[in-house]
């Protein structure tokens, strides 16, 4: 080479530099699935109703409207009424907001716990995988509805004891899924480079692995969501909630003596609980193939 | 000429690393039986020249990077010492590993694993001088374009991430981010083997260019011969987990010793080969013995078709035969002749 001044060209510009942020990236591919915009926009509307409906509409779901088991369309009551003559409608509307602070506070709950467990014992190793794997695998092994009915029974059955009751049950796949990442992440060389540039472990574990890992963690913790709905509705329904708080399971536990003679007093909210499990389940196979490379366009 | 060849410490050696042993604890079988131990690195010693380029070449599993690796502490060491400008490194701990880590960065082989892919290119070549402390938040933007602009890249491509740059590009990352913060040593471990053989040219011109300019002294880690005898001064030559010969690369390359440098550079391919000269390629049997439980003589004893029966009972140590030339071979005798050329004369 040349004793030149100026420096060397890169001669190596064989592919065109795509200048697309990942933010941009994974825009383009979550818009992609079809599914996975329904699934947001559905979920979107459902958070709106849970959010801003009970301001709007000013009214009690408790309160005793018409005459009990009204079907649905019959006497001005969209969704009819249920056991106690309440407005289904209203009922389901103000459910959506216990259901989904618990089902997105005990996800969060879950990833919280799942994450910090999993990643020391993946980044870790040794002795310190083994005693948090058995910790986890202890957790396993106990029925989580188990469990969670034992916890929620002896404290008090407000909302945030279901959330952390719930999230306390089912941490140990986002453990598992977080530790599997951390093995294969801390391996690359990446890591290695951190490390010879002086970062601590700390820094190594919070700001180099995790956002590496986060992907799948993301995908599982859209899941999460779902399976914590379902918890909240079955606790609710075993009345292993606040009675004072509306929510669908409670709404079905209420009505389930009448399931045959006024069916739409439990499908109603059930139908609820399916849309918004549905919705948050479309999101998170919708993130997974826009966090998928294998997906993407060359 | 004993056993502890070359070991005058010398103020011209950046690099000292004498006895050292990395070894790999396996898991144990069951509760009752350890499991065996990986001799990565079984006892090497190796000098490197402020402003040289110090050469490791091995085939896979020869312990090369784990000895590179171990030289930045980068993998628990075992036994032995490594110095760096005078300071032994093996018993530093915390912050003071931390400061001497300033003076020696590294350069990895694959350049899609080594960059984090969610930092951008800036970011990334601008951590060390923010974890390091050099230089105020002005003067780390300015020297991230300049280093840009030194290895070949433009500086308004700070603000890509990895993946938007080609093989040879994370490459130039990769070296602007170990000169970031302008170390004396680089550990380049085999930097090129994972680019295509027009864009490994340009890296190893741009890593000439930059040890000219800023004075660097490498150690270089590849399988490529051609590579070594392009950018190396001095080379030693790896044979599961132990040196079997060290040379300058005039030497080691016009007259190896050690049957296995000669196997190795007879395997080069040469577009040179002349009609009517017979193919004297030696072509090696087997693998290399397991480094769990190397074999008691000579480890390259089982492969090596000159062995005798010496050889697999007795270890040979590495001497020195002529001056700077060391090999581990009972068949080199003093007359300096290797087993591959007494065998062609009979």
């Amino acid at each position: 080479m040349a004793d030149t001044e100026a420096p060397p060209t890169p001669m190596d510009d064989t592919e065109p530099v795509r200048i697309e942020h990942p933010v941009v990236e994974f825009l383009r591919m979550y818009l992609r699935n079809w599914a996975a915009i329904a699934g947001f926009l559905m979920f979107m509307a459902i958070v709106f109703a849970a959010l801003f409906a009970p301001a709007l509409l000013q009214r009690d779901p408790f309160e005793m409207v018409w005459m009990p088991f009204s079907p649905p369309g019959k006497d001005g009551y969209l969704l009819g009424t249920d056991n106690l003559g309440r407005d289904l409608l209203i009922a389901v509307i103000y459910g959506a907001r216990a259901t989904l602070a618990v089902g997105a506070s005990a996800a969060g709950i879950t990833i919280f716990i799942g994450i910090t467990i999993g990643s020391l014992a993946g980044y870790y190793r040794g002795w310190v995988d083994e005693v948090l794997m058995r910790i986890t695998e202890f957790f396993q092994v106990l029925p989580p509805l188990l469990l969670a009915m034992v916890l929620v029974s002896l404290f008090s059955p407000t909302l945030p004891t279901v959330a952390i009751a719930i999230g306390v049950v089912s941490w140990t796949g986002v453990a598992r899924l977080a530790r599997a990442e951390f093995m294969r992440i801390r391996e690359l060389e990446f890591v290695k480079a951190a490390r010879s540039i002086g970062s601590r472990d700390r820094r190594i574990i919070w700001r180099v692995i995790l956002p590496n890992a986060l992907p799948p963690l993301i995908v599982n913790a859209a899941l999460t969501v779902g399976v914590a709905i379902l918890f909240e509705a079955a606790l609710s329904f075993l009345g292993l909630s606040d009675p004072n708080v509306m929510s669908w399971g409670k709404l079905i536990g209420d009505n389930r003596d009448y399931l045959l003679d006024a069916p739409w007093t439990v499908t109603m909210p059930g139908v609820a609980i399916f849309l918004t499990v549905l919705s948050v389940s479309l999101i998170g196979d919708g993130l997974n193939d826009a966090f998928n490379p294998r997906l993407r366009e060359r | 000429m004993s056993s502890a060849p070359n070991l005058n410490a010398d103020a011209d050696n950046l690099l000292e690393v004498s006895g050292l042993k990395v070894h790999f604890p396996l898991p144990r079988k069951n509760l009752m039986t350890p499991g065996g131990t990986v001799h990565a690195v079984d006892g090497i010693n190796y000098n490197v020249r402020r402003g040289s380029t110090f050469g490791i070449v091995g085939e896979s599993g020869s312990g090369k990077t784990t000895a590179a690796l171990a030289a930045m502490r980068l993998v628990p060491i075992t036994a032995g010492s490594i110095r760096l400008d005078g300071t032994e490194m093996t018993t530093l701990e915390g912050d003071a590993l931390r400061a001497m880590r300033r003076k020696i960065q590294i350069v990895f082989q694959d350049p899609y694993s080594s960059l984090n892919p969610r930092m951008r290119a800036g970011a990334i070549v601008r951590e060390p001088m923010d974890l390091m402390d050099v230089g105020s938040p002005d003067e780390r933007d300015r020297r991230v374009a300049e280093l840009f602009r030194r290895v070949g890249l433009r500086p308004e491509q700070v603000a890509l991430f990895p993946h938007q740059f080609s093989g040879g590009q994370r490459q130039r990352i990769g070296v602007a981010r170990a000169l970031a913060t302008q170390p004396e040593l680089i550990v380049c471990d085999e930097p090129v083997s994972a680019l295509d053989v027009a864009i490994q040219a340009q890296i190893l011109n741009l890593l000439r260019e930059l040890q000219r300019d800023f004075g660097l002294t490498y150690l270089f880690i590849s399988h490529d011969l051609g590579v070594v005898q392009y950018i190396c001064d001095d080379i030693a030559v790896m044979y599961l987990g132990e040196i079997v010969e060290q040379s300058d690369r005039i030497s080691l390359f016009s007259t190896p010793l050690h049957p296995y440098t000669w196997a190795l550079i007879s395997a080069v391919p040469s577009a040179r080969h002349r009609k009517g000269e017979e193919d004297n390629r030696v072509r090696l049997q087997g693998d290399p013995p397991s480094p769990i439980d190397p074999p008691p003589g000579c480890h390259f004893a089982p492969r090596c078709p000159f062995a005798e029966d010496r050889c697999h009972r007795e270890k040979p140590s590495l001497r020195e035969v002529k001056a700077g030339h060391l090999v581990s071979c009972h068949l080199v005798g003093e007359d300096c002749v290797p087993p591959h050329v007494k065998t062609a004369a009979a």
